[in-house]
């Protein structure tokens, strides 16, 4: 899996992009949101609120409860801000 | 016909309204908005985009828009980077045959834009640099396209 991070997620984690193997437990973005935030650090501090976040999976948004599998690419990132 | 692009130079609206003319000659009404950086405060904003997604997010609705209304063109321009206060920052352009059509599907697609399509904007003023909120109403807004 490939993980994405946007806008100020991206500089509370210092990265943006990270290669991710999913373990057999995680089946939804929630529970990858729960498996971050418990990295501890800044990762807590980001997945502390999950109200904050939207989340894309394979460049489409979807809610907390879609599914997520290796070969998925799962982007974070705030409600967004253009035009 | 459709062009959409994510760039970091500027456009030039005035070239980007003949070359869609040019594309069907049964147009008679084109549409344009413009999105401008504001400098009340601002002195500089960076546009951040997911690569990808922001292109499919604006298509997707460019189809959904040319699905609900009569359109005979549409053009999407969207700038990334560091960005002045009076720079352009998005440009919307519609043609149809008639006006309704035009104004409506720009407003629809400004709407999307604005709470579908990927970008974020830092603001930067002389007391720092903040990331701007999403405005709760951007999401009025686009709820008034929803079908009942």
């Amino acid at each position: 899996m490939i993980i994405l991070y946007f806008s100020w997620i991206r500089q509370k984690l210092g990265t943006g992009e990270e290669r991710f193997d999913v373990p057999e437990t995680i089946k939804t973005v929630t529970d990858l949101a729960k498996h971050l935030r418990a990295r501890g650090g800044p990762f807590a501090e980001v997945f502390s609120d999950l109200k904050r976040l939207r989340s894309a999976v394979n460049q489409e948004h979807v809610g907390w409860e879609a599914s997520v599998g290796q070969g998925d690419e799962v982007a974070f990132f705030p409600p967004v801000t253009g035009g | 016909m459709s062009t959409i692009r994510v760039q970091r130079e500027d456009f030039d609206t005035a070239a980007e309204v003949v070359a869609l003319k040019a594309a069907d000659n049964g147009i008679g009404a084109v549409v344009t908005f413009t999105g401008i950086v504001r400098g009340n405060g601002v002195t500089g904003l960076t546009l951040e985009h997911y690569p990808g997604m922001t292109e499919r997010e604006i298509a997707r609705h460019v189809n959904e828009a040319s699905a609900r209304w009569p359109l005979l063109g549409v053009t999407v321009v969207h700038r990334i980077g560091s960005l002045r206060p009076g720079d352009n920052i998005v440009l919307v352009a519609t043609a149809s045959s008639h006006r309704e059509p035009a104004f409506e599907a720009a407003e629809f697609l400004m709407d999307y834009l604005k709470t579908r399509a990927p970008f974020w904007k830092l603001e930067e003023a002389a007391t720092g640099t903040e990331w701007v909120e999403a405005r709760g109403s951007d999401n009025d807004a686009v709820r008034r396209w929803r079908e009942d």
